[in-house]
């Protein structure tokens, strides 16, 4: 399989990047790790007519300490993430979730940006990443904005972002010592998770995101609140779905799903408060 | 669009469209058929080697996005007197491959592996090599291979 053909540009900045996609309008898209998007264009279900490489726009491939939170460049790459002791210390949760993405190959080509930017709800990070509250940088033509997390996902694949809008760092609260637990339940390895859960729980609240659960990624709220309300674990894992709109495909029913939520969620909660 | 990349030790300069697959372009364009095509969908790791030392999925990567980089395949593993590599030899030795269509890819992924852990478990190794598929082995010997090649 092979891709249709398109021309093919490489951006040296996030500057340039934006200027070539605003010059190639609707017909252009961003390529990072490509992992996503190649996969699509060798199905023919996406056609770009060009493609902006921002892969190599190295000043946004980092991990730094911030203070109150750790800022992630874009192009970071998901081994990178993964393998950060800075995460490691700070924000284990998100390192963790990185390492279950795909396999070695894939965390070695996508990046964390691309992820998120796909907003797929499927993916492992874009729900990490709501779990825990994190920002997202975004660069346009005129200028940056901030997004919470909660407001970036609109639909299936759809995001806040413009056309000509670069996601260009995520800033993740630190967790400050919070229990937190990652349940990836899927078939095959290597595999997408039929369902998955981020959970953190600490001093100042809790976080759910769930992986899979709707057309977006899923922040379970409500679990959130009931445990805040002084709710028992298991009466609060029964809220699993309260915010989320499963649905059926090759390998879940909306009932299996619906039942699988509530159980991983009961278990992340258990090792979160562990 | 005009690349050049350095395979196997050996630089290469080549016009190539920008939809070809890295994969196509060493298999077609410099005749280096050890990296094999299983899925051509980024699951079974038979088209890996590597892209400036670490492990890729090369149906999953533009032939103009490894532009300037360094890349080794199969062929390049072995020394120039023919001696296999440590990883090679081990998968021959343990009885690591039978019919040998995902060996190229396994012994890519099984070195960039040892290279990022040099000591796996056996589960490490299980885990690590989870991008790559074999339809004969069943597994056991591959892992068994890794295992030994990393001193275990
Ligand atoms: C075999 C396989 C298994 C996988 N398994 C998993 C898994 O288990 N869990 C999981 O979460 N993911 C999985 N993935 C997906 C993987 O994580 C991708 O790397 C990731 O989703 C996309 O990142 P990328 O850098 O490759 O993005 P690309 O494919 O380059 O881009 C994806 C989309 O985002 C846009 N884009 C990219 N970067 C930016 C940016 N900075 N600003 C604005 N738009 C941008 C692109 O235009 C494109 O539309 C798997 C992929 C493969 C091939
Ligand atoms: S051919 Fe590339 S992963 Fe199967
Ligand atoms: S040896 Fe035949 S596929 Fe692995």
């Amino acid at each position: 399989m092979i891709p249709a053909a398109f021309d093919y540009v490489r951006a040296g900045s996030a500057a340039e990047a934006i200027s070539l996609i605003g010059q190639h309008g609707s017909d252009a898209k961003f390529i990072a790790g490509g992992h996503s998007l190649l996969p699509m264009m060798k199905l023919r279900l996406a056609q770009p007519a060009v493609l902006v490489d921002i892969s190599r726009i190295s000043d946004l491939s980092y991990i730094k300490d911030a203070g109150d939170h750790i800022a992630i460049g874009a192009m970071t790459r998901h081994m990178e993430v993964e393998k950060s002791s800075v995460l490691a210390q700070h924000v284990p949760l998100l390192a963790h979730a990185a390492g279950h993405v795909g396999d070695p190959q894939v965390r070695h080509r996508g990046t964390i940006g691309g992820s998120i930017a796909h907003a797929d709800p499927a993916s492992d990070l874009p729900a990490t990443t709501l779990a825990l509250g994190a920002t997202y940088v975004v660069q346009g033509p005129n200028g940056t904005r901030e997004i919470a997390a909660s407001d970036f996902y609109k639909s299936f694949l759809e995001s806040d972002l413009a056309e000509d809008e670069m996601l260009t760092e995520i800033r993740v609260p630190k967790m400050n010592g919070a229990g937190w637990s990652f349940q990836k339940f899927n078939r095959r390895a290597q595999d997408w998770a039929i369902v998955g859960v981020a959970a953190w729980r600490g001093a100042n609240g809790s976080g759910v995101g769930l992986v899979n659960m709707g057309q977006t990624p899923i922040l379970a709220s409500s679990v959130s609140a009931a445990l805040a309300g002084g709710s028992s674990i298991a009466d609060a894992a029964a809220l699993a779905v309260a915010d989320a709109q499963p649905s059926a495909d090759n390998n879940a029913t909306v009932e299996y799903r619906t039942h699988l939520a509530k159980v991983l969620v009961r278990r992340a909660l258990e090792q979160a408060s562990a | 669009m005009e690349i050049q990349v350095t395979v196997n030790g050996k630089k290469f300069t080549s016009d190539v469209e920008p939809r070809t697959l890295l994969v196509h372009y060493v298999r077609e364009v410099l005749n280096l058929t050890g990296t094999n095509v299983g899925c051509d969908t980024s699951s079974c790791g038979a088209c890996s080697l590597h892209l400036d030392g670490e492990a890729v999925k090369s149906c999953t990567v533009l032939a103009v996005q490894a532009d300037g980089a360094n890349i080794t395949t199969i062929e390049g593993m072995a020394a120039a007197d023919g001696t296999l590599h440590p990883m090679q030899q081990s998968f021959m030795e343990n009885h690591g491959l039978q019919c040998g269509f995902c060996t190229p890819g396994m012994v890519m992924a099984a070195t960039s592996l040892l290279k990022e852990n040099p000591n796996p478990t056996e589960d490490e190794v299980r885990i690590g090599l989870e991008g790559n598929l074999c339809r004969c082995t069943g597994y056991h010997n591959i892992v068994k291979a890794v295992l030994a090649a990393a001193g275990k």
